[in-house]
Order: C-alpha cells, then sequence, then structure tokens
C-alpha cells in the first residue's frame, strides 16, 4: 500500500507489480515493471529506499535476470477447433487447466515475451478471458566468478 | 528492570523516557486511557487547544523554534483528521513531529464504529512511517521507532496510531535502549572524494552562491555553514525555509531567492557559475522556469536525503550525508587547499552583488494618508533590531512575503513559517508553540486578517496557558495574495476574497480572549502601538489596518523565468500573462 500509493503520487507508472514471502518468511518481495520514460530509474528507487519497510532496492536487467510470469487464458474453443488448440498450446508448452464444452483455459508460465506471443495466437480463436500474475525475476547466477555482477531485483 | 502498568502509562513513561517535555492535544474518547495517564501524573506538560489543528500546528512551531520533537495527541476520527494539515505540513517543511492518535477498540477496526476513522491510511503519502499499535507489548517500541524515524535522516512526521483496548491492557514496561529499522538508514556522513571534489570546485569558482534552504536549520548546521562561507568569501542566500541560518546583516548575506525574491538575489542565483544547494531542494518557487535556472551554473548538492539530489535539477558534484557534518569536513577540506596557496577570488563577484543591491533595492510607495503594509513590517524590524530573543512566526500570503523581505534575522531559528504547503492559519499556533519552546523569548507573529480568522481561537490558548504571543494582523481586509493574482492574471476580476477590514474587530476579539487588543491605521501612530504591543508581557493583538492595493514585489510570474522578474512600478500590461500555477 504504502509502495503503491508513493508510486501514483509521484507520477510513477507501475505497468505490473508481484508480491510474495521470500526465503525468509517475514520478509516479503515486491517485483515491479516501471515506465521510466518521465522519471529516471534512480529517482525512483531513492525513492523507494526513504520508505521504512523497505529493506532493500534493487534492478533487474534483462540479460541478467531469468524472469517469468504465469498466465491464465481462457479460449473459445468448440469441439472441433479443440484439437488445432491443443497443438498450438503445445508448441508454447502450455498446458490445459480446464476443458469444457465450449472453452479450454490454458495455463502458461514463461518468459513474459513467450507469453505475450502465445496471447496473440490464441486472440483470433476468442479470448474470452486473461489474467497474468506480473512478471517475477531472480539474479542468474554467475557462471564467471571473476566477472562481479549486480545483483539486480526491483524489490 | 520492568514495570507492570497499563498502554497509556506506557505511552507516558516512553515520552518521558524520550526527555518530551511538552505534548500539545485534545482529548476524546478514543484517548481517555491516555488522559487519565496524564493526570495521574506526568513531568510531561500538556497544552490544550481549541482545535487539533491548532494543537498540530503548536507542535510544529515548538520543533521549528527548539530543534526538537514536537508531540501532538488527539482521539479518533476527528481528532484524528483534524490533525491532518499539521502532519502535510510537517512532511513538506520536513519539521520532526510525533503525532499520536487515539483509535476505537480494535475490535471494532473497520465496522464503522463511532468516530472510527482510517487515519495510518489517510496519512500514508504525508508521513515518513506510521504504526497502528496491536499489541500493547510493542508500545515503547514503537515509540522508540517513532522518535528515532522523525528525527533522523531528513526530519519529517510520523503517526502512532493506538487503539483504546490496547491504551486499557497491561504489559511489563521496559524502554529499549535502542531500535533496528533494518529499513532505515539515513546516512552517517558525506563521501571523502565528493567532499574534496567539491572543496576544489569551490576553491577554483569566481561567482559561487550557497543557495541556503531549511535543511541547514534542521540539521542544526547554521555554525559550520558560516565558518565554511567566511573561509571561502561566498555569498550567502537563503530561502524562505532557510531564513535565519545565516545572519542577515552579516556582509555576505545576499537576501533571498525566489518568486518575490529581490531582484539582486536572484541574479545572484541565476548570474553564478558555481551553485551550491545547502539543504535546499529546488522548488519551484525559489527557480522559476526551471530550464532557465542558474544557467551555466555548475551545481554541488549537499543534502541529507538522496532523494532530492538531481530530482530537479542535475548536481554536477553530489554530497549526501548529515549537513552538520559535510559541512564541516568541507571547510577542513577548503582551509587544506588555502594551505597550498590557493586564495579566494570572490571579492569581484560580491563588489557586484553590493552593486546590485544598491541599485534594485525593494521599493514601495510610501507616504499617503494609508498604512502602508510594507512600513509596518519594516517598524517592527527597526523596534526589536538590537535585540537577540525575539522568534518571528508567520501565516502564508502578501505579509508573509513582506515579513521575509523586510525582518533580519541572525539568530537561527527565530523565522517558522509554512513554506512547503503554505497553511494559512499556521502563524498563530505556532507562535504558541514557539513560546513553550522559548517562554524567555518574545515571540511576534506577523499574520494576515484572512489566516488569523482560520486559527485564531488559538489565543484562548496562549492566554489560559501562560504562553503570551504578540500577533501583528496586517489587516488589508482581503485575501491579499489572491487579490493580487486575480488583478494581475485575471483582469482583476476579483473572486471571493473579499473579508472586510472591521469584521471581525480584531483588537475587541482579542480582548474576549483575554489579551491586550490594539487598533492602528496610520503611520504617526504605529510606532506607539507597535512598541506598547512588544513590551506589554501579555497576548496581544494588534490590528494593523493597511492600504488593501499594495501588491508584493518583486515578482516572478508563474512559469516564468527568475531573470524575468516583474519589480515594483513595472506595469502590469507589460507582463506576460501565464495561466497561473
Amino acid at each position: 500500500m504504502r509502495i503503491s500509493s508513493m508510486f501514483a503520487r509521484r507520477g510513477f507508472n507501475i505497468e505490473s507489480l508481484s508480491v510474495g514471502v521470500t526465503e525468509r518468511h517475514d520478509v516479503s518481495r515486491i517485483t515491479m515493471r516501471v515506465d521510466c520514460e518521465q522519471h529516471p530509474l534512480e529517482q525512483i528507487e531513492k525513492q523507494m529506499h526513504k520508505l521504512v519497510n523497505v529493506l532493500r532496492v534493487s534492478e533487474l536487467e534483462p540479460g541478467e535476470a531469468v524472469e517469468r510470469e504465469l498466465a491464465l487464458m481462457k479460449v473459445t474453443a468448440t469441439p472441433a477447433r479443440r484439437g488445432e488448440l491443443i497443438a498450438l498450446s503445445q508448441a508454447f508448452n502450455a498446458r490445459v487447466a480446464d476443458l469444457g464444452t465450449d472453452s479450454i483455459v490454458f495455463e502458461i508460465v514463461g518468459h513474459p515475451e513467450e507469453i505475450d506471443s502465445f496471447e496473440e495466437l490464441v486472440r483470433p480463436h476468442g479470448l474470452k478471458e486473461l489474467v497474468r500474475t506480473g512478471r517475477i525475476g531472480i539474479g542468474r547466477s554467475a557462471t564467471n566468478a571473476a566477472k562481479p555482477r549486480r545483483q539486480h531485483v526491483l524489490t | 528492570m520492568t514495570r507492570r502498568m497499563n498502554g497509556a502509562d506506557a505511552i507516558l513513561r516512553s515520552l518521558e523516557a524520550e526527555g518530551v517535555d511538552t505534548v500539545f492535544g485534545i482529548p476524546g474518547g478514543a484517548v481517555l486511557p491516555t488522559y487519565d495517564a496524564f493526570a495521574r501524573g506526568t513531568t510531561v506538560r500538556h497544552v490544550l487547544a481549541r482545535h487539533e489543528q491548532g494543537a498540530g500546528h503548536m507542535a510544529e512551531g515548538y520543533a521549528r523554534a527548539s530543534g526538537r520533537t514536537g508531540v501532538a495527541v488527539a482521539t479518533s476520527g476527528p481528532g484524528a483528521t483534524n490533525l491532518v494539515t499539521p502532519i502535510a505540513d510537517a512532511w513538506m517543511d520536513s519539521t520532526p513531529l510525533v503525532c499520536i492518535t487515539g483509535q476505537v477498540r480494535s475490535h471494532l477496526i473497520g465496522t464503522d464504529a463511532f468516530q472510527e476513522c482510517d487515519i495510518t491510511g489517510i496519512t500514508i503519502p504525508v508521513v515518513k512511517h506510521s504504526w497502528l499499535v496491536q499489541d500493547v507489548d510493542q508500545i515503547p517500541h514503537v515509540l522508540k521507532s517513532a522518535f528515532h524515524v522523525a528525527r533522523t535522516g531528513r526530519c519529517g512526521p510520523v503517526l502512532v496510531d493506538i487503539p483504546r483496548d490496547i491504551q486499557e491492557a497491561e504489559l511489563d514496561f521496559e524502554y529499549p535502549d535502542s531500535v533496528d529499522l533494518p529499513g532505515w538508514k539515513p546516512p552517517q556522513k558525506g563521501h571523502p572524494r565528493q567532499i574534496a571534489r567539491a572543496a576544489q570546485a569551490l576553491a577554483a569558482a569566481e561567482r559561487p552562491v550557497l543557495y541556503v534552504g531549511g535543511g541547514t536549520l534542521n540539521a542544526d548546521a547554521c555554525d559550520e555553514l558560516r565558518m565554511l562561507a567566511e573561509l571561502g568569501r561566498f555569498p550567502v542566500v537563503t530561502t524562505l525555509m532557510g531564513k535565519s541560518a545565516f545572519p542577515e546583516t552579516h556582509e555576505l548575506h545576499f537576501g533571498w531567492p525566489g518568486m518575490h525574491g529581490p531582484k539582486w538575489s536572484n541574479w545572484a542565483m541565476n548570474k553564478c557559475d558555481l551553485l551550491v544547494a545547502v539543504g535546499a531542494r529546488f522548488d519551484d518557487r525559489v527557480t522559476g522556469k526551471l530550464a532557465a535556472f542558474a544557467p551555466g551554473a555548475t551545481v554541488i548538492h549537499l543534502d541529507v536525503d538522496s532523494a532530492e539530489i538531481s530530482k530537479l535539477r542535475q548536481a554536477d558534484i553530489p554530497v549526501v550525508g548529515p549537513l552538520k557534518q559535510v559541512l564541516s569536513d568541507l571547510a577542513d577540506e577548503l582551509r587544506a587547499l588555502h594551505g597550498t596557496g590557493l586564495i579566494p577570488r570572490t571579492e569581484p563577484w560580491l563588489r557586484q552583488l553590493a552593486a546590485w543591491r544598491e541599485e534594485f533595492p525593494l521599493r514601495y510607495r510610501s507616504g499617503g494618508d494609508t498604512l502602508k503594509p510594507q512600513l509596518v513590517v519594516e517598524t517592527l524590524q527597526e523596534l526589536t533590531a538590537d535585540r537577540d530573543d525575539v522568534v518571528w512566526t508567520t501565516g502564508v500570503g502578501q505579509h508573509q512575503m513582506w515579513a521575509m523581505q523586510y525582518l533580519l534575522c541572525d539568530q537561527p531559528r527565530s523565522f517558522i513559517t509554512s513554506g512547503g504547503l503554505g497553511t494559512m492559519g499556521y502563524g498563530v499556533p505556532a507562535a504558541i508553540g514557539a513560546k513553550a519552546a522559548r517562554p524567555d523569548a518574545t515571540v511576534v507573529c506577523v499574520d494576515g486578517d484572512g489566516c488569523f480568522q482560520m486559527t485564531g481561537q488559538e489565543l484562548a490558548t496562549s492566554v489560559l496557558e501562560g504562553l503570551p504571543i504578540v500577533v501583528v494582523i496586517v489587516n488589508n481586509g482581503y485575501l491579499g495574495m489572491v487579490r493580487q493574482w486575480q488583478d494581475m492574471f485575471f483582469d482583476e476580476r476579483q473572486s471571493q476574497i473579499h473579508l472586510t477590514k472591521n469584521v471581525p474587530d480584531y483588537a475587541k476579539l482579542a480582548e474576549a480572549y483575554g489579551g491586550v487588543g490594539l487598533t492602528v491605521d496610520n503611520e504617526d501612530d504605529l510606532e506607539g502601538v507597535l512598541q506598547e504591543a512588544l513590551t506589554c508581557g501579555r497576548t496581544a493583538v494588534v490590528d494593523a489596518r493597511v492600504d488593501a492595493a499594495e501588491q508584493c514585489f518583486p515578482m516572478i510570474p508563474a512559469g516564468a523565468a527568475a531573470l524575468d522578474l516583474v519589480e515594483f512600478e513595472d506595469g502590469v500590461d507589460e507582463q506576460e500573462k501565464v495561466a497561473a500555477a
């Protein structure tokens, strides 16, 4: 609440937000995708540091992190179309979470861009409902001990 | 060693442990247990206000006058919401404030109970942090944390909301020696390399300016500032919030920059080659159009709050740290550089600034049969010039700007005003709080008639609590600053600004409250009346009826560049008509 309200009043745009517990049960982690067009990321980070509940803020740079998101999509699917849709979903490693007489619910976990692609492909078939969790991310393990890697997670 | 007691006692014992000597507040249902604890005995003085907003501003005035943390207490619901304005004010001006509010019983929270209000939710955007106490055992730790957060790093307000049942519950009380808040680690000192870079830039500068804001006063860094300025022969301009951080009769003081700052101060800021921001935040009232502000100047920004640095203006040399330490280290570095032969090169620049001050003095039309507001303030300055025990507070508006321009403050913390939020009605309660902090000082509130009517009832508090103040109402019968904007930018279409000069009769009102009431409307009687108010030793109100047509100059119209400021006697038609900010 404090964090999102701070973002709102300073005009920082949040595209997505995901919260959950971490390896320490008294610490939670918020992962946010922010729009840095109006305000530099540095200013956003500095304002977050001022909040007493915020322990650490770090930036997840693409390429230096593993990013994932989960989506559930309810797609119109008459029995005739079912097969084609399921074949499509297999190409993306999406699972069938629910099967009904006229719709299928797909569950897909992957890089947010993969999810975007899958969504684009199923949309023409009739996308009835879409729920996305917002991306989470974690720094990549160091492959080269000699090269110091900045730890980035906007948490 | 612990002692068994209830939550309300724990609150008071915690305040005592923090060294709090005065709180300001009004009781109510949700906070009855705490007020019972007051009645059963404590070393903490409670000042009973007449409106919680008054209590909040009193706590602010107390904090600004003393450097200590102000404390306000209120009940739930409307008591708490009445504190929101002072909290927002303290947020904008970085004033250390701990607000303790009662809350309905825990099991009633969320049920729309009588006088229930989500005050922690409402104040989220305007507090550094807040706590809703859910377990009586938390009270000592929460209060210690509250005072710690309010007072460290960049000062500001915090809120502690305590449900009634928690106040009644029992605990084994022990006040912690310290608290560890892992998410709150303000900087302890500035980076030596940055300080060295800053010192080098200062030593080499030919046209530097120290742009001093309220942060310098908050940091108690005035001595260090003076030492640095004198060491390097640097001109100093102080903002509205920084006024009194540097002695104003000192040869190195060059006024107050911004929307109503004198031309020479704005020229100093905008024609310098090195701008050193000291506890200042490039507020829009100071900079005017940002893109045109201090063009070509290298910027050094010294501040304890890293988020302020490069927020509005890119800092070439940022130094994050507590100012007292940073300024002292900076002076040491500069001294070392001087030791290697580098000497200050600022004399020609100082002469130029002095010449501009001669050439563009503050001006107003005087004489005639109406009393001029500027003269009222000038006369107050003359009557108190040789004293070092006067503390000024103001409301917000034209009178505030004239107070900034014409009062000369040499002692730190002698000018208390609402800058960031610009809260009308701040003056009288802030003066009462200042008097509680500084009982030996003469506290004078320069107020507007509009402002006075917002919180004037606190005169009762002043009289009955033995906290006498002098209030000089610069009474033009209007919401003066609004009128000025309507005259200048809305084709003189005046809208809802006429309050009238004689409703109420302020002198009679003062007498009704048990104070001294005086009225003056001409130059001849002015000095005598003001002198009487200043020396009577009682709460006194001077109704100074002034010319309503006076406008505040110079002025940087909203959205205009600072160098395009408008001076007195420039025609209205010559200005750019820009939309009000």
